[in-house]
């Protein structure tokens, strides 16, 4: 069998590691068009932050290529998938054949056309670590930086460079920071311990014009700048697929086998939507972990096994200045809220199952939760009140307990 | 493989696990000297409510879903023991939102930590269960 997996992230990693744990012959080809070893994107702003550094920020150890028996194609771009002749077409290289294709293209930054970006000097977006580094060398102790987008990207990004520039604004169309993640009380707890740490927000505004070094927003607000950082959202790459004729609706449809309408082409990761167990809805997840496991499904699927990805939900693990978040699911049900000193916590239920909870400050164990939401436990089946207080085990029945802690079958 | 089971029947409450891993993932080599004074931060947890009480730490799962779930690639499974290497862990604690069992907790150095059944320390095998007056914890193939 003939592997070819297009990208080189937590979803193509998770796939290499899905095919081995079934076939462990098999050509495996990884092309991307970074030219990096592995690395997890998400570290880009604990590496501006000094809490990591590049050595440390790959995914897997330098030798995961010849462990696992990969050719790894880097800084390599895919032009085309040409399905009639099971081939990927490459920028200045041969074609490559493939029995089984994973497209793991991930997102990009979306840029919204502003009027007068064209005239901002250091404009950076936030995503790769080429941009961290661009924007780490654009960046010294005098710099005023706008980060337009109070979302995880752009927020993490404000944390990361705190220390290290003069000042930070953080500009949203948005009433609120990190809407897609929070509710109104939460989003208000962490702007509050943000702005504890020096940075600024302009919310409900957005920027008219740009004339090089100064914003003027709809309101009329005037913000001076040395550097830009566009987070206003992501966008997924789906054009391979959607050339190839493949199915397409903001992210690339899968099933829960993650394979793609295309023969013998699965998809995984930022480019895909996936079916959200707490909505019922397909959408992009577009999540670290949700695209390992995508990976690691399509994986074993494309070597002859047998997994499922049908457990997928939006899931957030994030902390600002030292203050935890912790959310999964969906807000869409009965609340009950809980708020003690620094902590807030608030759980979603709706047909006898947990469904959503956000988590700020006080996070531990919040996984028990998250299993509640994953295995949709019926909660008459728990002691609810128990849990409520705080995720434990004493809620489940001692039968359970017997079961995850004793080794009962 | 050898893994830790609890027997919540025979647990007696008294904590003596927690103080026992404590002491072996403390690098010294005098309990007293490792405990005294300082609030411990152990990696098994005595949960207790009504006259129950078990200890609950790393289930070692097949399937680990903090391991899939690592951003960062610090959290492996080598030999059927999840370990986490806490040099590349950021404290992102997406561990602690994916482990089932509330199993992963941070660790005062900033990082995360987690029950590595002793591989790591002096130990050699699990503390836990060798301080368990009453057997409760054992470390068993099942």
């Amino acid at each position: 069998m003939n592997y070819v997996i297009i990208g080189n992230s937590a979803a193509a990693i998770g796939c290499v590691e899905g095919i081995r744990q079934v076939d462990k012959k098999g050509k495996i080809t990884i092309i991307s068009d970074e030219p990096h070893h592995t690395y997890s994107r998400p570290l880009i702003s604990y590496l501006l932050l000094g809490k990591t550094d590049e050595e440390r920020m790959k995914y897997r150890s330098d030798s995961f290529y010849e462990d696992k028996n990969v050719t790894a194609m880097l800084g390599v771009t895919v032009t085309k998938i040409d399905t009639d002749k099971r081939c990927v077409e490459l920028e200045g290289e041969k074609p490559v054949k493939y029995d089984r294709l994973l497209v793991a293209t991930g997102s990009r930054a979306f840029i919204p056309p502003m009027e007068g970006l064209d005239t901002v000097d250091k404009k950076f977006t936030f995503m790769k670590l080429d941009d961290a580094k661009a924007l780490e060398d654009a960046i010294n102790e005098n710099s005023r930086v706008l980060i337009i987008g109070a979302g995880l990207i752009g927020l993490k990004c404000a944390e990361g460079i705190n220390d290290r520039v003069q000042s930070i604004e953080v500009v949203d169309l948005a009433d609120r920071i990190l809407p897609s993640i929070l509710d109104e009380t939460g989003s208000a707890m962490v702007q509050k311990h943000i702005e504890d740490n020096g940075i600024k927000f302009t919310l409900s505004d957005s920027v008219a014009q740009f004339d090089k070094n100064t914003a003027t927003l709809k309101s009329g607000k005037v913000i001076e700048f040395d550097v830009l950082v566009i987070a206003v959202g992501v966008r997924p790459n789906t054009q391979l697929v959607a050339q190839a004729g493949g199915a397409v609706n903001r992210g690339i449809v899968t099933d829960d086998r993650c394979r793609t309408t295309l023969k013998n082409i699965y998809s995984a990761g930022d480019c895909t939507e996936s079916l959200d167990i707490t909505t019922g809805q397909e959408r992009i997840l577009a999540l670290l972990p949700n695209a390992y496991m995508q990976g690691e499904t399509a994986g074993i699927d494309m070597a002859g096994g047998q997994k499922l990805y049908d457990k997928a939900m939006p899931m957030n693990a994030i902390g600002f200045f030292g203050l935890h978040i912790i959310t999964a699911g969906s807000y869409n049900g009965e609340a009950a809220v809980i708020q003690s000193g620094n902590s807030y916590k608030k759980l979603v239920t709706a047909d006898d199952t947990l469904i959503g909870y956000i988590m700020i400050g006080d996070v531990a164990r919040a996984g028990i939760y998250t299993a509640l939401i994953r295995e949709k436990k019926p909660l008459s089946s728990i002691d609810f009140d128990l849990i409520k207080e705080k995720p434990q085990l004493m809620a489940f029945s001692k039968r359970e307990r017997a079961k995850t802690l004793g080794g009962l079958r | 493989m050898k893994r830790i089971y609890v027997n919540e029947k025979w647990c007696l409450g008294c904590h003596l696990c927690e103080y026992y891993c404590a002491f072996a993932n403390s690098g010294k080599n005098d309990m007293v000297k490792a405990l005294k004074n300082i609030t411990i931060n152990p990696r098994i947890r005595i949960e207790e409510h009504n006259n129950v009480s078990f200890a609950v730490s790393c289930r070692h799962c097949e399937e680990p879903l903090c391991v899939k779930s690592c951003i960062t690639g610090a959290l492996t499974i080598k030999d059927g023991v999840i370990s986490v290497n806490s040099d590349k862990c950021v404290g992102c604690y997406t561990c602690i939102l994916s482990c089932p069992y509330g199993c992963i907790s941070p660790s005062d150095q900033g990082a995360i930590q987690k029950c590595e059944l002793c591989v790591k320390n002096a130990g050699g095998s699990p503390a836990c269960v060798k301080g368990c007056p009453n057997k409760a914890i054992e470390w068993v193939e099942r």
